[in-house]
């Protein structure tokens, strides 16, 4: 029998805050492996995001010759040799589901590495804390100085001044950057020092400087933790074959001396590895310590390897104590077996194939894609027109697509009632049972077109009916099915 | 019961709540996060006071900006008549004929004219000038008074007989009602009426005095052939199309009744440029001459 417990509220004990007032987080600086690797990615990251709208792409007269170009006014989006038209953003849909396979396969590798190395919010954050670093001094000099007792000392006042004017700066280029990608970058370099930009730039670079310097300057670790969905979602993907950054608890425990382990070894009874130096937690950009195990606040940035790595080779033992490794591991050490590894496991290889087949149906639909279409909309209201002589005519408006840089000309045919005969509204050409129409270079054109024929010959009540343009220099050919209907 | 303890996995302490036994950790919420809940409170205060935010009685809240979405829709739209406004105006000056060979002005021509359609034509004629009995189907080559642009600018600015001093006349008399044809001479003719285009007429008709009560009655206006005057709005007999209908009956009403249906003159209520966008319109239903 379950016991119905009464609440009395004289009886409530005080059970702690309930809002958690925010420990600062002071990184210190480490040297090391995965530090270098950091900072490769972050170059590589920051580069590509500075310097892409600066890269040219030919693509001859009229067009834009900016390699990467998001043009709004116009509908496109340029990225290199492929131009994409707003009807055609399902390859974006792609591009996503791509993205979200590629963080799913990162994860079954080597857990959030995406969070500890790519995401935007650790290569800013990165980026601030080592301008912070490079004025108030490291880690200890950090806290002393926010807890010092006397903050408005010269020297202080303009450390902190020189500070936020340097990641101002940084946020400021960052939105700088960002404008550049929607209108010809060098065009807008030229306004903006000018200040003859329009204001919609220069609000946008006002609204990225101010999230930047906010979510690196100030939010940091707290977006890991409490603000994105990614670590609860990663939660949820992780098994026991990922790699994630893992304190070796079977080689580490019981934390001791160098001294005491020596000792203890000398004595052949079993030692920890682990000194408790700190060195780890002190590395620590979200500021836990890794040996707590598994925790949602970890970014896998294995900052807390290169830290750990450096004061293991200074006392002369093994590194890796901290490492990329998994539960198991850890298990069959202690149970005497070796260490076994499975990055490709039937997870990775779905992943894999899934990322592959999608990409490859995407690269087809790209190469394959046509250059001219044609949409055909059928008259509602009337569907059909008897005409004096009895025959019937239908109605359509066509819209042709080139998306071409260049004018071209098009026939348009019917294929569908018997003895059709098609006319183009405002067209005089000189075949008129063969309408040839010009297409503006990159753009649509839309006709009305009319198409009669004789009841007598077609007395179906709905006739399926092919309209074909052919590119009469290129050859390329578009048609579209709708119907011919009989009142 | 409600106390706090320890929890010994987790190394934090519960709140206390519990039901059967299972018990609640206390993980506090960050307190920026407290902070950001009150500040959008605020945020919400501060809306209320500048945007209009709260109903009286009879009116509402203004708000220190004075903002009005429906204001806002006027400057917006305001702005469009301005850009409208020049393009209408190119269009009021190009001719008929070359709207028709200027897609860009054929474009606009169409759109303009399609909205003034449905403002102003589609009761009568349909939202697709599709007609309706006694009223023309704009989309077929069948016209009353005529289907070239010229034409067609004439019938929508005088209309017919709108009592317009310039309006088109007109009409069908009402030959049995005024007692100018019998009964039997109207059945007789309306099977006749029926022979020109072709349909079955009833046996044993009488088609000599068909013909006969035709021509003394029928062919001032009809022509002798039955081929209409587009001068007077008399529709072409020869034809497949029918304004009222083809049957004996429907004949025999129009003969007996007399037909004269009224389109409004649209001069001084559509601006000229309109009714040219207008005309265009009608005409590139696909009937136009």
């Amino acid at each position: 029998m379950n016991k119905i417990i009464q609440t009395d509220p004289d009886q409530v004990e005080d059970v702690g805050p309930l809002y958690a007032a925010r420990k600062n987080v002071y990184p210190q600086s480490v040297f090391g492996t995965f530090r270098r690797i950091k900072w490769g990615l972050m170059a590589f990251c920051l580069g590509v995001y500075y310097l892409l709208p600066f890269v040219r792409w030919n693509r001859g007269l009229g067009a834009p010759d900016q390699a990467v170009l998001i043009d709004l006014p116009n509908s496109r989006f340029y990225f290199f040799f492929i131009e994409l038209w707003p009807q055609e953003v399902y390859y974006f849909t792609g591009l996503l589901i791509i993205a979200a396979l590629t963080l799913f396969l990162m994860n079954s590798v080597g857990g959030r590495i995406w969070c500890g190395y790519l995401c935007p919010q650790t290569v800013w954050t990165d980026l601030f804390y080592a301008v912070e670093r490079l004025i108030e001094g490291d880690r200890r000099e950090r806290m002393r100085k926010a807890a010092s007792a006397d903050p408005l000392k010269l020297g202080r006042v303009s450390e902190i001044v020189l500070k936020h004017s340097i990641w101002l700066l940084i946020a400021w280029w960052t939105g700088g950057a960002w404008v550049l990608y929607f209108t010809d970058a060098p065009t807008l370099v030229k306004e903006l020092v000018t200040f003859q930009a329009p204001a919609i730039a220069y609000i946008w670079i006002a609204i990225l400087t101010a999230t930047t310097y906010l979510l690196a300057g100030f939010m940091r670790e707290q977006v890991c933790v409490y603000m994105c969905p990614w670590p609860r979602i990663q939660a949820a993907l992780t098994d026991e074959w990922a790699l994630n950054v893992t304190y070796r608890y079977d080689r580490g425990e019981k934390r001791m001396s160098v001294k005491k382990a020596n000792e203890l070894r000398a004595l052949g009874l079993p030692a920890g590895d682990c000194l408790d130096c700190y060195q780890c937690v002190a590395a620590c950009p979200t500021g836990i310590d890794i040996r707590n195990g598994p925790q949602i606040d970890c970014i896998q940035c294995g900052l807390c390897i290169d830290a750990c790595d450096n004061v293991m080779k200074k006392i002369g033992g093994p590194t890796r104590l901290i490492g990329y490794d998994n539960d198991i591991n850890i298990q069959r050490r202690m149970a005497g077996e070796p260490p076994i590894y499975r990055i490709v496991r039937p997870r990775t290889i779905i992943y894999t194939a899934l990322i592959a087949l999608v990409g490859g149906i995407m690269l087809y639909a790209l190469l394959t894609r046509s250059l001219l279409d044609i949409n055909v909309l059928h008259d509602r209201n009337p569907v059909a027109v008897k005409l004096s002589d009895g025959s019937i005519r239908n109605a359509y408006t066509v819209r042709l697509l080139n998306k071409r840089g260049f004018d071209r000309v098009v026939t348009i045919d019917v294929d569908g009632p018997q003895d059709a005969v098609l006319h183009v509204v405002g067209d005089d050409s000189i075949t008129p049972d063969r309408p040839m129409v010009v297409l503006g270079r990159d753009g649509t054109t839309e006709l009305r077109v009319l198409v009669t024929a004789p009841s007598e010959k077609n007395t179906e009540k709905s006739i399926p009916t092919k309209f074909r343009i052919t590119d009469i220099g290129l050859g390329e050919v578009a048609s579209a099915i709708d119907n011919f209907v009989s009142p | 019961m409600a106390e706090s303890e320890l929890d010994e996995v987790s190394g934090k302490t519960t709140t206390g709540h519990q039901w059967d036994g299972i018990k609640e950790l206390n993980t506090p919420l960050p307190r920026w996060w407290l902070i950001t809940f009150y500040a959008s409170i605020l945020w919400a205060i501060g809306y209320w006071v500048v945007y209009p935010a709260w109903p009286l009685l009879w009116s509402y809240t203004r708000g220190a900006l004075n903002y009005s979405t429906r204001a806002a829709v006027g400057v917006e739209l305001a702005i469009l008549e301005k850009i409208r406004g020049d393009k209408m105006i190119a269009l009021g000056a190009a001719s008929l004929a070359d709207i028709e060979k200027d897609p860009a002005l054929l474009t606009l021509a169409r759109a303009r004219g399609k909205a003034a359609f449905g403002d102003n034509c589609a009761p009568c004629h349909g939202s697709g000038g599709a007609g309706a009995k006694g009223y023309p189907n704009l989309n077929d080559d069948d016209w009353l008074w005529g289907g070239s642009l010229d034409q067609i600018v004439q019938t929508i600015q005088f209309g017919a007989r709108s009592g317009h001093t310039k309006t088109h006349e007109g009409a069908m008399l009402a030959f049995g009602k005024d007692g100018i044809l019998k009964r039997d001479e109207i059945g007789t003719v309306a099977n006749y009426v029926r022979s020109l285009s072709g349909l079955p007429t009833r046996q044993g008709y009488d088609v000599a005095a068909g013909a006969k009560i035709f021509a003394e009655n029928c062919t001032s206006c009809h022509g002798e052939a039955g081929k209409g005057n587009q001068e007077l709005g008399a529709p072409n007999l020869t034809d497949k199309i029918w304004l009222y209908g083809s049957d004996e009956a429907t004949l025999s009403e129009t003969i007996t009744n007399g037909r004269a249906g009224v389109m409004p003159a649209w001069v001084g209520r559509l601006d000229p440029s309109t009714i040219k966008a207008l005309a265009v319109y009608v005409h590139t239903l696909g009937g136009g001459k």
